[in-house]
């Protein structure tokens, strides 16, 4: 390729980190702090889903062992969920993961749950920021030790 | 099955999206990825040349999958869908990615890293395209009637706007009258014309219309079903009745707040609120000489913190006709602010000051204080331009309270599967965009149901809902977008989950082929994927963010990283 990467330049190490956003509100929020040209961190990258609460954790723990090094979950504020309390399902959820993580050994911030707003532009930038850095800091993820079989036959 | 063949269109948006990312590197880039067929760039992917281009090369490429890359789909992906469909390729078999909302717009100092970043998008964006399956779209039938529930202003208008549309409707109010709030009171500003002048024409038009059945002393007990088909139950004295309606306005207005424990409320008797002095002295000859109104009060406070918007212009309406029907009667209103936007209003405060009502303004740190035994007598209040507090004489006290959302609220949000914001008025789907819309179709608000509003403001709210009530019922049918859940019933172990989390009560647990499964109803699915999520046995999904279309795309950005495609 003709670009060059400058990934080791600076600090080094550029986390990759997965982003869910509701449709609603943070997807929306996202929207609007592009089209307010605030700049941030090109570590993120967003997939849509109509609400937070149809992010499966599974979905966390396999972008993590697959090596991404952050997942950030955003939905509406408490109360303000499009389907009325789907927020209420992402934020237990996340707390139980949380603590799944943190029990098979990932560090619990590389998983995150904020709430963002349609008309939170400036708080989508400044959490991707935040994150960005928290990450970071963390430094790159270790790849999950993978259990080898016995013998080549086995499985 | 045939071939997935992905067609991929990266467009420049002008500069916009060329300014900063090398599209012609992210095409390229496109091509390379699995399935994909065929890809270029537009200068304005939205534009005629655009979007013919993409009707054309899904002709010639035999394209089954389409993938833009561009803007976002919050305001473009209906224009994309329908360029698909119209050449004969299913909207769902369409994937949008962002990269200028999400890319060029917040890395504009970083082409090198941006350009990185659309090809992972685009590549995500490949691979759940790839998983993407055709749909349907459900349509259900309209039943062609609409329930108004308060016979209020608001209602009786909103009533006045679907019948003179030719639709049946049923009006429910729970008293044994109609008018609702203002029937209390006895004249209106700012016109100061007699409230019956007003309202009686317009009952009279209700009860009179051969669209409307009006249902006094009647209440809703039950509501079942979705838009297009709501069974309702209403009930009137121990008897009820079964209607199935298409749409339904809830105008069921507000009440006024009794200040219990403020200011001697209901300790002394020459204490009242404003709609208790319309209702018993407005009514007689005899008018009050020393007046002092309180306003402000119970609202902007900390257990209630919103404004009653026009409990104040209640005040100077009163305080101008005490003063109409004896200018030598002394009237002071004691407020935290004037709240009397519009232009009317505003001329209408002035007038009261004219005809020398005064205002005075009191800090809520030191509110005014009642003074008397067994009546009250005078109200002390510390004038802030003075600089001292005053004592100011008193006949009557009339206390301008907010209105407050009716207890019932939440009973009737239950059945409707409506939200209630937090000071338990109705909560519409967005302030702006949908104001007197829910986020539940085909339920639809207006008046102080929703926020204290004044006439001309309920009347406005009610003929908007009205006109979006009857917006189903005239179609005749409803669509649903296809991006509501299913269940294989062959791997549901019938547990339950997903109906214990849906917000819609959309779910039913029923004996089919397989036993005991899961039933999503798809007219009452709105999409969320709660239950998805909720599902152990992975028997639950959701169309269009089906969990190998999303752990597709966790896949594509996974194997970016390790195979460093692009660096």
């Amino acid at each position: 390729m003709a670009l060059e990467s400058d990934d080791q330049g600076g600090d080094g190490f550029e986390p990759k980190i997965l982003v869910f956003a509701c449709n609603w509100c943070s997807y929306a929020g996202a929207d609007l702090a592009g089209v307010s040209r605030l700049q941030m961190p090109a570590n993120c990258r967003v997939i849509r889903v109509m609400c937070s609460a149809r992010v499966r954790p599974e979905f966390v723990v396999e972008a993590l062992s697959k090596g991404l090094d952050g997942v950030l979950v955003l939905g509406c504020h408490p109360g303000d969920c499009h389907y009325s309390e789907g927020n209420y399902f992402t934020r237990r959820r996340g707390l139980l993961l949380k603590r799944l993580l943190e029990y098979v050994g990932i560090e619990p911030e590389r998983f995150q749950v904020r709430w963002v707003s349609a008309s939170e532009g400036a708080k989508f930038a400044s959490t991707i920021e935040q994150v960005t850095k928290q990450i970071k800091d963390l430094g790159p993820r270790r790849p999950q030790r993978t259990i080898q079989p016995t013998g080549p036959g086995e499985r | 099955m045939p071939k997935t063949r992905v067609g991929v269109f990266v467009c420049h948006c002008g500069n916009n999206i060329g300014g900063v990312v090398r599209v012609p590197d992210v095409v390229e880039y496109a091509r390379s990825l699995p399935n994909v067929v065929y890809a270029e760039d537009n200068l304005y992917t939205c534009s005629e040349e655009g979007l013919s281009s993409i009707r054309t090369q899904i002709a010639e490429r035999d394209l089954n999958r389409v993938v833009v890359a561009s803007c976002t789909p919050r305001t473009h992906e209906p224009l994309f869908q329908g360029v698909c469909e119209e050449a004969g390729l299913n909207k769902y078999l369409f994937e949008f990615v962002n990269i200028r909302e999400h890319c060029s717009w917040v890395h504009m100092h970083d082409p090198v890293r941006a350009t990185q970043k659309a090809k992972e998008l685009v590549r995500m964006g490949v691979a759940k395209a790839c998983y993407l399956e055709p749909q349907e779209e459900f349509e259900s039938d309209v039943a062609p009637a609409a329930l108004v529930i308060g016979g209020g202003v608001s209602g009786l208008s909103a009533a006045l706007g679907l019948a003179n549309q030719g639709i049946q409707v049923h009006l429910v109010e729970r008293q044994q009258d109609l008018g609702g709030l203002v029937r209390g009171v006895q004249t209106l500003f700012p016109t100061e014309q007699a409230t019956d002048g007003m309202l009686r024409p317009l009952t009279e038009q209700v009860k009179s219309h051969p669209q409307i059945q009006v249902h006094l002393g009647s209440e809703v007990t039950s509501v079942g079903g979705f838009i297009g088909d709501f069974d309702v139950t209403v009930a009137a004295d121990g008897q009820a009745m079964d209607l199935n309606v298409g749409t339904v306005v809830v105008a069921t207005g507000a009440e006024e707040l009794k200040p219990v424990g403020l200011y001697r409320y209901s300790e002394l008797p020459n204490v009242v609120t404003q709609l208790e002095f319309e209702e018993r002295f407005k009514t007689g000859t005899e008018v009050p000489q020393n007046v002092a109104m309180i306003n402000c009060v119970g609202a902007r406070v900390p257990e209630r913190s919103y404004c009653g918007r026009f409990c104040c212009t209640t005040a100077i309406k009163n305080a101008i006709w005490i003063k109409e029907q004896d200018p030598g009667a002394r009237v002071f209103v004691l407020h935290r602010d004037v709240m009397a936007y519009g232009s009317d209003i505003e001329a209408f405060y002035r007038r009261a000051m004219e005809l020398g009502v005064r205002f005075v303004r009191y800090d809520m740190q030191d509110p005014p204080v009642i003074l008397g035994e067994d009546r009250a007598e005078g109200v002390k209040v510390f004038h802030q331009l003075m600089g001292r507090e005053v004592v100011l004489p008193a006949d009557l006290v009339l206390l301008t309270t907010p209105l407050i959302a009716r207890e019932e609220n939440e009973t009737l949000s239950k059945m409707l599967k409506v939200p209630l914001g937090s000071e338990g008025f109705f909560l519409e789907a967005h302030l702006k965009l949908r104001p007197i819309e829910f986020s539940t179709d085909g339920v639809y608000v207006c008046g102080s149901a929703r926020y204290p509003s004044n006439i001309p403001e309920s009347v406005s709210q009610a003929y908007a809902a009205a006109a979006k009530a009857s917006i189903p019922i005239r179609e005749g049918l409803v669509r649903v977008a296809a991006i509501t859940s299913v269940c294989d019933e062959r791997t549901c172990s019938a547990c339950g989950n997903c109906v214990e989390v849906c917000p819609f009560g959309a779910i039913e647990l029923q004996e089919g082929r397989f036993g005991l499964a899961a039933h999503v109803n798809a007219a009452q699915c709105k999409g969320c994927g709660c239950c998805v999520a909720a599902c152990p046995s992975g028997a639950m999904q959701q169309r269009g963010f089906n969990d190998r279309q999303l752990l597709g795309m966790i896949g594509a950005l996974a194997e970016e990283m390790t195979s460093g495609v692009g660096e």
